[in-house]
């Protein structure tokens, strides 16, 4: 990372900390905030919340480590969480997890190398009729069958380029303004 | 202009009801025809999902599950007026058997309003009870909730009522703390049970109703801010949470005073993070405060201190939607529902290998089997069904010879089953219960808070014994070993996570013997069911 993108970081969480500071409990919610705005939770980012809420760093540590859902490390531009509890595991959620995990070749946890798509684990996505369930960023979907499964994948495969042209041409725009 | 349903739940979504609704406007649009869509929650027919509601001078007509592709073809047979003749035409939607034979209470209202439309909850009935609350003092409040008889719905079914007094009593004065003098109301939304639903749809389907139960608690215990606690799986329910709360914000039914009373009432949404455990209220509340959410050691009670060392109310999300028909209707009318000590309605949620899935509201001493076969309809898979776990994935598989049990916490805990929040998972003849033991510790080891010894360690220790079984490894020491585990697990945890990951595999293995004493080390296993 470079030093124009560590401060532009550092200045995003001071930003969402002093925004968030003053709720009760604000750990919870500025750890969130910083990871729906960065995609994850740099640890360089820990002394600087450490010191906002006059905690310790161990204690944001732990706290990061604690819960499945805050990552330290970048995500995949997409994140698939297949749900592995009981009522998917009746509709044949351990054979989409095979599926899943041979056709993107990754464990959970884990991020295809290309950068694409991080493969995550869930225990209940609370769609237990309709099962098995996935989740792609905040979409859920149901009733996935191995083949529904690759056809999402390759969705997201596609989909993107559209978006990111769409977000080069923003971006351009607003270098120009700048310029 | 004809109104028409398009429902907005996640499951409804997670069947394209997005892009029928997209169909369908797009459509209409083209042909000229008037239609005032409306998104609605869902009944919670989830087998006929995505449903598409026509309403009509004889009620609500509906057809499904539909998709795109069978918008061009409902419209040519007469949707719109609600004609039927297409496949999917299911007929008037209150008079579908399913839908018409439950008891909804608290799922009066689902699917038929517009969740985020107060108008809409006000003319279904809504903040009746408030109202009737704002009239009374808190200890008639207290008592009219003590008279429903009413259970906390998480699944400890501890009475609310003694909880709410207990809370009311206390004295919040003490303490130097920022949050001295203020007591907090809790709502548990951190739904983790695999087979349950109920709360996401009360709260993507009625949220009011969430909202309205927990100002009426915060004024009967005289606490002026609620926190819901919203587990991150459940994005669809956070935004329209969210939604609901800005709204009774404007309306004044929050805030510095409430509906103009002087009371202050302030509603917040906060995320937990992926953390199974974060349901039990004391690693709720430490997840609240900012912590790791670990449990906490009880005495003290929550209720004495709790969120942020205050007096605390940490209910359900069922238990506190439960409360404005309480308010409204009185005690007594909610009392009158259910059996024995199990008073009132429960949303039952019929989930796993079910062919007609989704939420069954009824009193309290239906049977399990009138529900997976009267409502069910059988398996999915259309396969015999061999075990059905209750109660989440602390709860017990239970065999057929069980299932004439009537749902009522007492007698389920006397066949050494748990209610819990009401999730039915049901499981076919394919079913390997070995993999289903192995599954509850492995859960166990993945989710466990740490703090305690014999839920931390114990739980991989049982995937250890279980693999043991698998591998024809010594197996009646190892059978003995998973038997002592539980034992251990059991009655040396701190709470229901170590203490009831027993259930599920306890009840697999007494229930399914065959499934752990089978030589798999052979390449001609008997294939589970079929033993």
């Amino acid at each position: 990372m470079n030093i124009t993108a560590t401060t532009d970081v550092q200045h995003k969480v001071r930003h969402i900390i002093a925004d968030l500071q003053h709720k009760p409990g604000a750990l919870m919610p500025i750890l969130h905030a910083i990871q729906d705005e960065l995609g994850y939770i740099p640890d360089d980012t820990v002394p600087t919340i450490a010191e906002g809420l006059q905690i310790t760093r161990a204690e944001v540590h732990g706290v990061i480590s604690f819960y499945h859902d805050f990552r330290a490390t970048a995500p995949g531009k997409h994140t698939i969480h297949i749900c592995r509890a009981e009522a998917c595991q009746a509709r044949g959620c351990r054979t989409l997890e095979r599926h899943a995990q041979q056709t993107l070749g990754v464990d959970y946890h884990q991020t295809t190398p290309d950068g694409d798509i991080t493969l995550e684990a869930a225990y209940c996505l609370g769609n237990c009729a309709t099962g098995p369930s996935i989740r792609i960023g905040d979409d859920i979907h149901g009733r996935v069958t191995p083949a529904r499964f690759d056809a999402l994948v390759d969705q997201l495969q596609t989909v993107p380029l559209v978006i990111q042209a769409a977000q080069a041409g923003a971006d351009r725009k607003e270098d120009s303004n700048h310029g | 202009m004809v109104k028409v349903f398009v429902p907005r739940d996640t499951t409804a979504l997670s069947l394209g009801a997005n892009q029928v609704a997209d169909a369908l406007e797009q459509i209409c649009g083209g042909q000229d025809a008037d239609i005032d869509l409306v998104r609605n929650g869902s009944r919670g027919l989830f087998w006929l999902e995505p449903l598409v509601e026509v309403e009509t001078g004889q009620g609500r007509v509906a057809y499904g599950p539909v998709t795109p592709e069978d918008i061009p073809a409902l419209l040519d047979q007469g949707m719109l007026e609600g004609k039927p003749g297409h496949t999917l035409y299911q007929g008037l939607t209150e008079e579908i058997p399913y839908l018409k034979d439950q008891q909804r209470l608290t799922f009066s209202r689902a699917g038929i309003i517009d969740p985020t439309s107060l108008d809409d909850y006000v003319h279904h009935g809504g903040y009746v009870g408030l109202r009737k609350a704002l009239a009374r003092i808190p200890q008639e409040i207290v008592d009219e909730v003590k008279a429903s008889g009413l259970r906390g719905r998480g699944g400890a079914a501890f009475p609310a009522g003694i909880k709410w007094q207990t809370v009311l009593d206390a004295d919040a004065r003490t303490g130097s703390s920022p949050y001295s003098k203020r007591k907090f109301i809790v709502c548990n939304a951190d739904e983790g049970d695999s087979g349950t639903f109920a709360d996401r749809l009360v709260m993507e389907a009625d949220p009011f109703m969430l909202i309205e139960g927990m100002t009426i608690a915060g004024l009967a215990v005289g606490a002026d801010t609620g926190y819901i606690y919203l587990r991150s799986e459940y994005p669809v329910a956070h935004k329209i949470l969210n939604e609901a709360i800005a709204r009774a914000g404007e309306a004044g039914y929050l805030g510095n005073n409430v509906l103009n009373s002087g009371k202050a009432f302030h509603l917040e949404v906060r995320l937990g993070a992926g953390a199974y455990i974060c349901g039990e209220e004391t690693s709720l509340l430490d997840s609240l405060e900012g912590k790791r959410g670990q449990v906490r050691v009880k005495p003290p009670l929550p209720a004495l201190k709790g969120a942020f060392g205050q007096p605390t109310v940490v209910n359900n999300v069922l238990t506190l939607a439960a409360v404005p028909f309480i308010l409204a209707e009185g005690g007594q009318a909610y009392a009158d529902y259910g059996m024995g000590r199990s008073r009132g309605t429960l949303p039952f949620q019929l989930t796993g290998n079910i062919e007609r899935g989704g939420v069954v509201e009824l009193a309290f001493g239906v049977t399990l089997r009138e529900l997976l076969e009267d409502y069910g309809g059988g398996t999915a898979s259309g396969r015999p069904m061999r075990a059905v776990q209750v109660g989440g994935p602390l709860g017990a598989y239970m065999p057929e010879s069980q299932w004439d049990t009537p749902l009522d916490y007492e007698a389920f805990s006397e066949v050494g089953a748990v209610v819990g929040h009401g999730g039915i998972v049901v499981f076919d003849d394919t079913v390997d219960m070995l993999d289903q033991a192995r599954f509850a510790m492995e859960f166990c080891a993945v989710e466990s808070c740490g703090k305690c010894t014999p839920c931390r360690i114990g739980s991989t220790r049982g995937v250890e014994v279980i693999d043991h079984i698998r591998a024809n490894q010594e197996r009646d020491y190892h059978l003995n070993l998973l038997e002592d585990l539980c034992d251990t697990l059991e009655d040396g945890s701190l709470c229901a996570m170590g203490g009831m990951t027993p259930n599920p595999v306890r009840s697999a293995l007494h229930h399914f013997p065959d499934d752990f004493h089978q030589d798999r080390t052979t390449a001609s296993r008997t294939p589970a069911g079929e033993a």
